[in-house]
Order: C-alpha cells, then structure tokens, then sequence
C-alpha cells in the first residue's frame, strides 16, 4: 500500500528529470559538507578519544546511510504538526487505512537520497581505509547495523513525533532529537559525558545504530565497561524501539481523538 | 527614528508571543551544545591550542555560537519570508507603502535580535558558562568590543538574508539560492568548529568571507584570538560588509522594484 | 421496521479546555459541545443538519465519521462503531469537507480517483463504471487531467464528490458543499446528490448554511443549537409550525402613519410602503386586505410568506424553537 502511495509521487517527480537529477546532486553535495567538520577536526589531532579518522568514518558512515533511509521513507513525518493545525489529519482519520502509514506516505521526495549516496560513499572509503580483520560475521554486520540502524532511528522519530499530537509549537523539539542524533551518532558514544551516554544507550537507544556495531567489526574495546553482547544487540533494539513506537502512535491518536485536536 | 522603534518592537513581540517555540529552539541549542562541547573535549585531548583557541576558548565559542545562531538568524524564516512575497506578489503592497523596505525590515529584524539576545543567547551562555569552563574576558574593553562585534554581526546577516530573499524577484524558484545561502551560511559561519580549526590559509580566506562575520567574528573577538591579532581589524572588516551588502541590497531591491512595476507587477 | 442506518443516542461531547488565566496560571474548564443527543436516520434520505457556529454540528459529524470519540451515548453507523472500528467504517462511508480536500493536491483528478481505487479495494470493474457515470452527469471529461491544485473550486467540489461516492458507500457525509460556488455550480452539485440518492440509495447527511440546498433536497431536517437538538423533523412540517406568519405589503397612495388594523400588527415602514405581520390561523390575507382598504386608499398590494430563513433564524436568536402557535 506504502508503495502505490507514494508511487505517483515518485513517478511525477521524475517525470522532471533533470530536476531530480539536480536535486539529488545538490543534496549531495550538502551533505559533504557535514563531513568538512569532521576532515577539519582530524586535521588538527590524529585520534578522537582512541578513534581515528578512518573508524570515524565508519560510524559515519553506518548512521548517515540508516538515517537516509529512515529520512527517505518516513521522513514526510514532520508534516504532522502542520495537518493537525489545519484540519487534514481528520482527513486521514476518514480513510481506511492505518493513519501513520497515511502520513509517512503522504510524499516522498527523492532528493533525500541524495544523504544516502555520501553515506555510502563515505562508508566505502572507510571500509577500505579500516584496519579490520575481516571475518564472515564483520562483513554480515555493516548491513545489518544499516538495516537495524534505520529501524531504530523511525521508531525514535515516530515515537518523538507524537508530540505534536499536544504540544502545538515543540516540532524544534523533536528535530533536536532526530538531526541531533543523527549527529551524535557519527562520533563515538565514549566521548560524551555520562548523562548522555546513559541517554543513547538506555533511553533512545540510537547508540546501537553505528557505535555499538562498530565496536564488534573494529574489535575495539570502549572503555566504559558496557556488556560484551550490546555490540550483537542491534537488531533486538530495533524490534523493540518499533513495538514501542506503534504503541506510543497508538496512544497518541486515540487520545487525540477523545481530546478533539 | 519613533516609526523605527515601533517596527522593532514588533519584530521583538512576533517572537516573544510564541514562548513555546522559544524554549523549543533553546532546547535545540543546549542540546547541541553539549553534542558539541563533548566532541571538542575529546578533540583537545591530543593538542593545546588550535587556531589560537585552547580548550576554555572552545568551549566558551560552542555556547556562544548556539546562543548567537539565533540572534544572527542562521536558519529560520526570515531567509524566505521576503522572497516568498515576492513570488506571489504581495511585495507590490509593501512597497506602495511611504516607507523604505529595507529600513523597515532591518527595524524589525533589530527587534527580532534583541528578544532573541535576551531569552536565547544569554541563557544559553550562562547555561553553558556554568557546566563547562569558559573563557570570560577579564578587560571590559574586549567586553565592548564583543557588543560591537555581535551589533554589527546582525546587521551582516541582515543584509545578507535581504540579498538571498530578493533573488526571487529574478528566479523562479528561490529555494535553491536559499539552501546554498543556507549551506554556505551553516559551514562558513563557524557553527560546529570554529573557523580557525581550518588550516592555513584556508581558514584565514574563510574567516574573511561575510558568512564569518555572522557569527565566527564576534567570538573570535570574545575569546581573544580575533583574524590577523587584531581586534580593530575584525571590527573593519565586519563593517565593510555590512555597508557593502547593505548597498547591494538597495541596488537589489531597486533593480526589483523597476522590473515589478515594468511588468505591471 | 424500518433501516435505520445511523442511529445516535444520548450522545455527548465535553472537552477539556485550558485557558491561560494570568500569566502563569491555567485553569482547566469543561466545555460540553455536545449535550445528550438522539436521532436516527433511515435508509436512503436526505438529511439536512443545521445549526449556528459553534453548536455543535462538526463536532457531531466527527463522532459520526470517527474522527472524535464521543463522552458517552452511543453511535451506530452502518451498523459500526465509529470509535471502535473507524477502518471498517470509512470503507463504507463518503465524506466531504468544505473547507479540506481528500484530493491529491499536485497530481491529476484522475490519479486520485485511481488511489482512492486502491484505498478503498474497490473492484476495477466497478469503479470505471462509476467513475464513467460520474463524469457523466458531472462533467468531468474537461479537468479529468488536471492537477487538483489548478482547478477551479467548482470543479474541484465536483471532484470530491465523486471522490466521495466512488466506492459505493452507505452514507455521504457533507459539510458545507456548495460554499462558495456559483449559483450553476450549486444547482449541479445538487441535482447529483439527488440524483445519487434516488438511483443508488445513499444516506446523505448534510450540513449546510445554505437554505436553498434544504429546500431542494433535505425531506428532513436536524437543528441542533448549544448541543442541543431543537427540531428533528420535516421540512413541511417546520414551515407549517413556525410558518404560521404571512406579511401584507401594502402600497398606499401617499404616506400615512402605520395603520391600526386588528389582527396585524405593522413590521415596517417605507415612504407609502407598509408592512403588516399577520397569522394565517387569525385573520386571512382578504379579510386584512378589507381591512387596510376600509381605513386608506390602496393602490397596490403583495403577500409574502414566512421564509425558512426567518423560521431558522428566529430558531438560532432564540436558541430555541419558538412556541407552536
């Protein structure tokens, strides 16, 4: 259903292709320039807390590919302030379908890919420059972190978006959780002071996107003396951040609908 | 001068009546600053001084900036709300009326700072100066001229935000311009490493670029490590652009106006 | 027995209202939008629903829709819960909001109805099949191809209607649909409603300001006012209670004060011009007519009967319905 809805969208804005081709590029190029902060920093030390540049772009790589795809397919999640405010979400309610696949298809914009081309690009670099003793098991993890990853980032983002069920001008709230985590999570957790990391590890755990998983494929030890199995845990994470956030969806629309919105 | 005052306070009471938003991007901001904080603390471990800044400096710059992002309007809509205006011509309407736009919107945008010096730049700072260490200048001089530096750094980004909205009376679609202001802005401007962490002369050139003088300029004066040693230098240089970009505004906007009304606007 | 399609009773609304007392403070308030109301509609009318803003009419239509849930009461639609089971019923269901559009704003009219399609799992073969007769009676060959957001609001109203009735429903929901158009495109839009609800037998509930939308299609009418339902009846039978009033327009020869005439009472005066109320149940209008002639010279005359827009508004003023005689 997803796919035949956004399907005609896909297909009008390729109908502009050079359009779409320019845009892809543009945000691209855009999102190279994330990385500037991180060439710039590396080009006055060697090492980040014990990481360097190339295990940097490794978490980078991993956590801009997983957010991509999340931005990709659910991104349009940050229209939901707007259709409360001006009557559209009623709308949703009238039709029968699920209202939060209703929302997250109500566009998609093909541009955003252009987030997933750096990662990749920068991902494959990385996994070239790395100093990693392959085995079949690191190799299985990139994927399965990216695919993990991506879940855990749409089940924070959906989870976090309920708030505009009733909090009418917060959405900036929201977007310092997802882009801030997006952010937070190209640099490796041990970095940050113990709050946080409690924070990403326990509460919205996007700590499992790129660092955890990281940490098995560099065989590097972290430092703060976290179980051997979180590096494994991603995809249990994943599952249970999802479950989660269609229970908090759920919720938040049921109350939405006692409360009149 | 009293009309002036009255756009300012508007400017000031459009933002001061959505508190929501307010602790909303606040929030934001601390956030990131602690994001950012964390990262630079790791990043000194290995080096003392970078680009003239040690640790304290770093740190008082990441709290700085997220506070001033607001003052200086880094992201937000006022880099296309004009150009919006423009493109379904209501801009006619404004510029019918007996006062001069780019006065009138730079009165407004005054008070658009002011409210956000108050309620998200300093919180922020203070905020941030008393969970870390930070730099805090001991001679009031550098005090003023940080003030100075952060008056003219608004004005700056003023005009610069009026040069970008008013591509839209030539392009169809402005959104383009917009996110490479806005790109251009975001890196440029110092606003996750400080400009001086560019090596070289790479970060002498970018420190020299308008976008710098948004935002790195006036830290780089609070901190003690203004572009080229010298503060005064930094002062002359955030003014130029400021009288430059301002002069290509009313060229702009003059330049607009004749094909708004040659097309029968 | 009759099919009662959508029956509703004892239903109640109240919200939760914070208002900011002071500049910290806030007090919680409960505002009942809707207080206790019952009704049920048979299969195959035309409903009509009025009421002032803010009684209490879309906050009813909500919970009729399954967009809000109700306090208490009990709602049945097609014989569904519409809280408990909102997926089931919207398939069975059309709706059609004014102000809002379940259009797809940037792509043509005619891929919207093709998702719609899929939406609602209506079989192809169906589906060309309304959609041709549609078109037809609507006349939607010319703007089947455009983008929704370049139509004009008559064609786009067009479009929702049919995006509405494409998949057969049981009952058509309509808030405000003639609003804004031109008096063609409103004669169109209702003769298709009739035209839908004599050959396909869909319930319509109807919500309107307009009173000739009423007069053209709605068998019955539903008034609520402060969630409150004062009139659920018939059309005829709301004019012949509350209708009782006529007016006399006289024209007399030269100005005079307003005549005193048993039976009628003066409403207005205009230069020569007079008008005089008076019931259909005391006097008759040749009786009257003696009457004025008897004390003035008369040149002209002309009777005026009771608009339904006086009845509803004097309903609205009053806040409830005026007493029978």
């Amino acid at each position: 259903m997803y796919v035949r809805l956004v399907g005609s969208r896909v297909r009008s804005q390729l109908q502009y292709r050079a359009s779409a081709a320019l845009q892809i590029f543009g945000t691209t190029l855009i999102a190279l320039l994330d990385l500037v902060t991180i060439v710039v920093i590396f080009d006055n030390v060697p090492e980040l807390d014990g990481w360097t540049l190339q295990e940097v772009g490794l978490l980078y790589g991993i956590a801009s590919i997983s957010f991509a795809l999340t931005d990709l397919v659910i991104g349009h999640l940050d229209r939901l302030p707007q259709m409360i405010r001006d009557g559209s979400f009623d709308q949703v309610l009238v039709r029968p379908l699920p209202s939060l696949l209703q929302v997250v298809a109500s566009d998609f914009a093909l541009r955003r890919l252009g987030k997933a081309v750096q990662g990749l690009g920068v991902l494959v670099w990385a996994l070239t420059a790395v100093e990693v003793d392959w085995t079949a098991g690191r190799a299985a993890m990139i994927p399965l972190a990216i695919v993990s990853g991506a879940v855990i980032y749409a089940g924070v983002w959906v989870a976090l978006a309920t708030v505009a069920f009733w909090i009418v001008d917060a959405i900036e709230f929201v977007n310092a959780f997802t882009y801030g985590g997006n952010f937070l999570s190209q640099y490796p957790v041990s970095i940050f002071g113990r709050w946080l990391r409690g924070l990403v590890v326990f509460v919205i755990p996007i700590a499992f996107v790129a660092y955890f998983p990281a940490l098995y494929v560099l065989d590097k030890s972290d430092g703060l003396g976290l179980p051997e199995w979180f590096r494994f845990a991603s995809p249990l994470v994943a599952a249970v951040v999802a479950l989660g956030a269609r229970l908090v969806w759920g919720n938040a629309v049921r109350r939405y609908r006692s409360a009149g919105g | 001068m009293r009309l002036d005052w009255e756009l300012a306070r508007r400017g000031y009471r459009r933002y001061a009546a959505y508190p929501g938003a307010t602790y909303a991007g606040l929030f934001t901001n601390v956030f990131f600053g602690f994001l950012l904080a964390y990262i630079l603390l790791a990043v000194y471990e290995r080096a003392d001084v970078i680009g003239g800044y040690d640790v304290r400096d770093a740190i008082a710059y990441v709290w700085l900036a997220q506070g001033l992002l607001s003052v200086v309007a880094s992201f937000g809509p006022s880099w296309i709300e004009l150009a919006e205006r423009v493109r379904t011509g209501d801009v006619a309407t404004d510029l019918q009326r007996p006062v001069d736009l780019q006065r009138a919107l730079f009165a407004q945008d005054v008070g658009r700072a002011g409210y956000q010096l108050l309620y998200r730049a300093a919180p922020q700072f203070l905020l941030g100066a008393l969970l870390f260490e930070v730099t805090i200048p001991a001679e009031p001089v550098r005090w003023l001229a940080f003030a100075a530096s952060v008056s003219l750094a608004i004005v700056v980004s003023f005009a610069l935000r009026f040069i970008v909205n008013l591509t839209s009376f030539w392009l169809l679609d402005y959104r383009g311009t917009y996110l490479m202001a806005l790109v251009a802005s975001h890196v440029l401007s110092g606003l996750i490493v400080p400009l001086s962490f560019f090596p070289g002369t790479i970060g002498d050139v970018v420190r020299a670029l308008p976008f710098a003088a948004m935002l790195q300029a006036p830290i780089d004066i609070y901190v003690g490590a203004p572009l080229g040693g010298s503060t005064a230098l930094v002062l002359l240089l955030q003014g130029t652009w400021a009288v430059l970009l301002l002069a290509a505004g009313r060229a702009l906007l003059a330049a607009g106006t004749r094909k708004l009304v040659l097309q029968g606007g | 027995m009759a099919d009662h399609v959508i029956e509703v009773v004892g239903v109640e609304k109240s919200f939760v209202v914070r208002a900011k007392t002071g500049r910290l403070r806030r007090e919680r308030r409960e505002v009942t939008a809707v207080d206790g109301i019952s009704f049920s509609i048979e299969r195959g009318t035309i409903v009509g629903y009025l009421g002032p803003n803010g009684a209490g009419k879309s906050t009813t239509v909500k919970m009729l829709t399954g967009i809000l849930v109700p306090s208490g009461g009990q709602i049945r639609v097609a014989g569904l819960d519409p809280s408990r089971q909102r997926i089931e019923l919207a398939r069975r269901i059309g709706v059609v909001f004014g102000q809002r559009s379940q259009l797809w704003w940037d792509l043509p009219l005619r891929d919207s109805f093709d998702l719609l399609r899929h939406i609602y799992r209506v079989p192809a073969e169906r589906h060309r099949a309304n959609l041709e007769r549609f078109t037809e009676i609507l006349a939607l060959d010319a703007f089947l191809g455009t983008p929704v957001r370049q139509l004009s609001l008559g064609q786009r109203m067009r479009g929702e209607l049919t995006a509405a009735l494409l998949h057969d429903p049981e009952v058509v929901f309509l808030d405000e649909p003639t609003i804004g158009l031109d008096v063609v495109a409103k004669a169109a839009v209702r003769e298709f409603l009739a035209e839908v609800n004599r050959a396909r037998g869909v319930t319509v509930l109807l919500t309107t300001h307009d009173l000739a939308d009423i007069e053209r299609l709605c068998s019955r009418l539903l008034i609520i006012d402060h969630g409150r339902l004062i009139w659920d009846g018939g059309l005829d039978e709301l004019k012949r209670r509350y209708g009782q009033e006529r007016t006399l327009v006289i024209d007399l020869e030269e100005p005079a004060p307003p005549l005193e005439v048993p039976g009628a009472r003066v409403t207005k005066v205009d230069g020569p011009r007079q008008w005089l109320a008076f019931r259909r149940d005391e006097t008759s209008a040749a009786e009257l007519t003696a009457a004025v002639a008897a004390r003035a010279r008369l040149v002209d005359l002309a009777i005026e009967e009771t608009q339904i827009e006086e009845i509803v508004r004097r309903i609205y003023a009053t806040g409830a319905a005026p007493p029978a005689s």
